[in-house]
């Protein structure tokens, strides 16, 4: 991604991709963070399942893969190839095309970008390995690549934050801290918001998805817009920027100035619990159990829908310590 | 304003006119002040401030809270410090004719390398383990000048080439020290370093100052600063002069990168999460920007460090001035580019001979031609 805004430069681009492959040092391992694959111990009727994750980036991925890792287990009958790409293609395309060759039931994997799946797709179709796309997609000139695909629903979850704000501050004056621009998640979460209650959005600004500018960003709107009472943050981390820019300027966070996000990480709950954030929704990582089920189905032969939607729950400030406390990420 | 001014002033004695010839029949004062390399650049930031002003009348208001400044104002101070740090080190880089991609990479290797240690230390929350952390940050990045400046100065590679190593692979170094994930950990004492207050002044301005200063000091109350200027013009000709010039470029990109290193743990300090991905994206570029826009030219030979001061204050005051001008995240970037190229326009040597028109034209001078 960095080379592409380099780019500009033929040669720099050139230096820098060589230079990529330089720093893939170790990528010789057949498979990095591979988690013994059982080739020889068949168990039988255990469905052998093959999944590569794209990385371990932030807290929400990690407990994605290790509600994958808990739910596809010998016990649960399956038989689990996990292998984390570490947020590189190769890595990836190398670990489905050793799927193809160990002959597993099913792939499932986690795109770590849309484009250039195209061969290896292609491959996995030849090979009617049935596939399951799972939190992101792809974009591919192979016709019908995957059976199906299970994920998140980000308009949704920006509906169901708007639908709070709408039943309990239906005046609020709402400044919109939005995601990275451009990414699904800023996307359709502002679509949905707005959708419900747009018309009470005085401002908006993006704070990246980082805590950091999350924080300069509310600095900055606590001047523009001395009248905001409302908070819509894309996710958990900016709220937590917010609510420091707010406490800097001494007003109290979830009082004066009401914070809404999506997320639902243990740091976010907690804030939620101390009454500084009013409403979170959860964009749940750990849908292990969900995607269990829809390999079994697969693996049957039944028909499953395209898309699954993973379900999310909402909270607002009656969540309890306990709860936050079982919370993994 | 006197946030801003607060942060001109030390500076203001370290930038003597190096470019004026001495012999120069007397131009007027506002003529003078109208062709300092400075006075673009500032007309820039004191209008993008009164404007954001007008906009908005509480954006000049600083408060006294607690004890501790408060107001927009102070908050752009905070945010410059980062970019100031990165651009101290870029200039110098830059009078050798060089340049470092690298150090928004060493930014994440260094706060990734400090909160690896606090995460693992016994006792993250005292003083002692969050100065270990920081000189081990500080020590990772002085490696990296060391490597920096060894492949240019010993080598003699392409300084582009040389620090694109570090600043594609160092990204990985930082993933490997975190292993991929985000490393999050509590400690007040490195915490205090990116959002407390000495004297009721943030801490990051107060680090940027005491950096600025003492950078100003080596470069231009000893001969550093014109020996660097001597390499960026011709390298050969001054190690045929008795220039150290192997030495002297090796020093800088060490300088880089310490300032660096130390400008990632400014920066991560106040969320204290190394994600390796993000820290330092692009700073590198912020940096050059920083540089630019103070009136230093790529081509090195002459640098100017109260530019610099003014490039950073600019690049944060136009953040700041896009939440104050209400204007829709689609079209920030074309927002900030906009504000840049006029700067850099305003800066332009051939719209300068145009308004200083007629009989000014005659006198040769070298003016600090700037790269936009």
């Amino acid at each position: 991604m960095r080379h592409s805004k380099l780019g500009r430069i033929a040669v720099a681009a050139i230096a820098t991709l060589s230079l990529a492959t330089l720093t893939a040092c170790g990528s010789d391992d057949p498979a990095p963070g591979s988690t013994g694959a059982t080739s020889g111990g068949d168990k039988g009727g255990n469905i052998k399942v093959g999944f590569s994750q794209l990385g371990a980036e932030s807290g929400w991925r990690t407990a994605n893969t290790e509600s994958i890792k808990a739910n596809l287990t010998a016990e649960n009958g399956f038989d689990l190839t996990f292998v984390d790409a570490q947020q590189k293609q190769e890595n990836q395309i190398k670990a489905l095309r050793d799927f193809i060759d160990q002959d597993v039931d099913i792939i499932a994997f986690s795109p770590v970008i849309e484009t250039g799946w195209d061969e290896v797709l292609q491959d996995i179709k030849d090979a009617e390995i049935p596939l399951v796309l799972v939190d992101r997609t792809v974009d591919t000139t192979v016709e019908d690549p995957y059976v199906t695909w299970i994920g998140a629903d980000f308009t949704q979850e920006g509906r169901t934050a708007g639908e709070w704000v709408k039943k309990n501050h239906p005046d609020a004056k709402i400044f919109e801290l939005q995601g990275t621009m451009g990414s699904g998640a800023q996307t359709n979460r502002q679509e949905g918001f707005r959708e419900v209650i747009g018309d009470n959005v005085i401002g908006e600004a993006s704070g990246n998805f980082t805590r950091a500018e999350g924080k300069a960003a509310v600095e900055g709107a606590l001047a523009a817009y001395p009248d905001m009472d409302l908070i819509f943050a894309h996710n958990d981390d900016m709220g937590l920027g917010a609510v420091e820019a707010l406490e800097a300027a001494g007003k109290k966070p979830g009082v004066d100035v009401k914070i809404v996000t999506v997320d639902g990480v243990r740091d976010g709950l907690q804030a939620l619990h101390d009454g500084k954030f009013n409403y979170v929704v959860e964009c749940n990582p750990a849908f292990g159990n969900q995607l269990a089920d829809l390999l079994r189905s697969v693996k049957a032969g039944e028909t499953v829908p395209k898309e699954t939607i993973v379900i999310d729950e909402a909270f607002d400030q009656t969540i309890t310590q306990e709860f936050i406390d079982a919370r993994t990420f | 304003m006197s946030g801003p001014t607060v942060e001109l002033t030390p500076d203001t004695p370290s930038s003597p006119p190096p470019a004026q010839p001495a012999a120069q029949p007397r131009p007027s004062v506002a003529r003078r002040i109208m062709q300092h390399q400075l006075f673009w650049p500032v007309v820039a930031l004191i209008a993008l401030i009164i404007l954001c002003g007008i906009k908005n009348p509480t954006f000049l208001t600083i408060e006294l809270r607690d004890g501790n400044l408060f107001g927009q104002l102070v908050d752009i101070a905070r945010m410059s410090a980062t970019p100031l740090l990165l651009a101290l080190g870029m200039a110098l880089v830059i009078a050798t004719g060089g340049i470092d991609l690298s150090v928004g990479a060493v930014m994440a290797i260094s706060l990734a390398v400090s909160l690896t240690y606090l995460d693992g230390a016994a006792n993250p929350g005292s003083v002692s383990t969050a100065a270990v952390a920081v000189l081990l940050g500080v020590a990772v990045a002085l490696a990296a000048g060391l490597f920096n400046g060894f492949m240019v100065s010993v080598l003699g590679v392409q300084p582009f080439i040389a620090t694109m190593i570090l600043m594609v692979a160092g990204r990985g170094v930082a993933m490997l020290i975190t292993q991929g994930q985000i490393t999050t950990v509590t400690s007040a004492p490195f915490k205090f370093l990116g959002s407390g207050f000495v004297f009721g002044i943030p801490t990051p301005v107060i680090i940027a100052l005491i950096m600025l200063v003492a950078v100003a000091i080596l470069v231009r109350r000893t001969a550093l600063g014109m020996l660097l200027e001597s390499i960026g013009i011709n390298r050969e000709a001054s190690r045929l002069a008795g220039v150290q010039s192997r030495n002297i470029t090796w020093l800088v990109y060490i300088v880089c990168a310490l300032l660096a290193g130390l400008a990632g743990i400014v920066y991560g300090a106040p969320t204290m999460a190394a994600d390796a991905n993000n820290i330092g994206l692009m700073k590198e570029m912020d940096a050059i920007m920083c540089v630019v826009l103070g009136g230093t030219a790529l081509s090195g030979g002459k640098f100017y460090l109260s530019g610099t001061v003014v490039g950073a204050l600019i690049l944060s005051t136009i953040e700041r001035a896009v939440v104050i001008f209400h204007i829709p995240s689609q079209i920030t970037p074309l927002f900030k580019a906009l504000v840049i190229i006029v700067v850099c326009v305003a800066q332009s040597p051939k719209l300068r001979e145009l308004l200083r028109d007629g009989a000014a034209k005659l006198r040769p001078r070298a003016l600090p031609e700037v790269a936009s």
